[in-house]
């Protein structure tokens, strides 16, 4: 389990061969990337800046793995965060699952990001040409969470 | 003593990032320490909003939850990461 909340860009393919590098008897890995985009809710946007709560941030994402890994036979998993300014085009996450075979890395893969994105202290405030605004949260975002509570 | 946080659309609507209660013994729960913060009047209002997240040493939980003294805790709107 590797969990990185850095200001720093990182390589999403050199993570993702990381990830299978390590073991060889992983069958699959499964790789998310999320990006910033430049537009968001009808306006352009310029770039973000991503606050987060420190020491909270790294407990909740390691809370978040280690419930993936209770659920699934995963061999890794690793989940990089950026925190800081971020420019259009840039990856802000990095969820990579690895697993025997690849229900269960892709599975897990999306379980961790539908947690991370109701869980996690982030807050990410846009900049638009109207001025800087704060993302307001999404119902979608929720219910997407909530689908693994049913099992 | 406790110790508390505000974070984002919070911290900058009470220009304030934290501070320190001395009072601990006056709050049985997490609620009846907002309900404390909104009796301030003004600016404190946005912690009424529906929508609140909280937590106590760094773990989400409800407004239910118990407080003691030497707890950490955080008002934050929802959260919008990843």
């Amino acid at each position: 389990m590797n969990i990185r909340v850095q200001t720093l860009a990182f390589d999403p393919g050199a993570e993702l061969n990381a990830l299978h590098a390590a073991n060889l008897g992983i069958g699959a890995v499964v790789g998310f990337v999320g990006y910033v985009r430049d537009f968001n809710e009808g306006r352009e946007v310029g770039g973000m800046f991503l606050e987060h709560f420190p020491g909270m941030t790294e407990k909740s994402l390691g809370k978040i793995a280690e419930e993936a890994g209770q659920r699934w036979p995963l061999l890794n998993i690793e989940i990089i965060h950026r925190v800081g300014r971020l420019e259009p085009g840039e990856p802000i996450v990095f969820v990579g699952t690895s697993s025997a075979h690849r229900q269960a890395a892709f599975d897990a893969c999306a379980f961790v990001m539908d947690y991370l994105k109701t869980r996690a202290p982030f807050w990410k405030k846009e900049d638009t040409a109207e001025g800087q605004r704060w993302v307001e949260g999404r119902c979608s975002d929720q219910a997407a969470a909530e689908r693994w509570q049913k099992d | 003593m406790i110790r508390v946080q505000y974070f984002a659309r919070y911290r900058e609507a009470l220009g304030l990032d934290g501070e320190q209660l001395n009072n601990a013994e006056d709050f049985a729960t997490l609620d009846d320490l907002r309900q404390h913060l909104l009796a301030r009047g003004g600016v404190w209002a946005v912690l009424a909003e529906q929508n609140l997240m909280c937590a106590r040493n760094q773990e989400l939980c409800s407004l239910a939850e118990p407080l003691a003294e030497g707890d950490e805790v955080a008002f934050f709107p929802t959260v919008t990461g990843g």
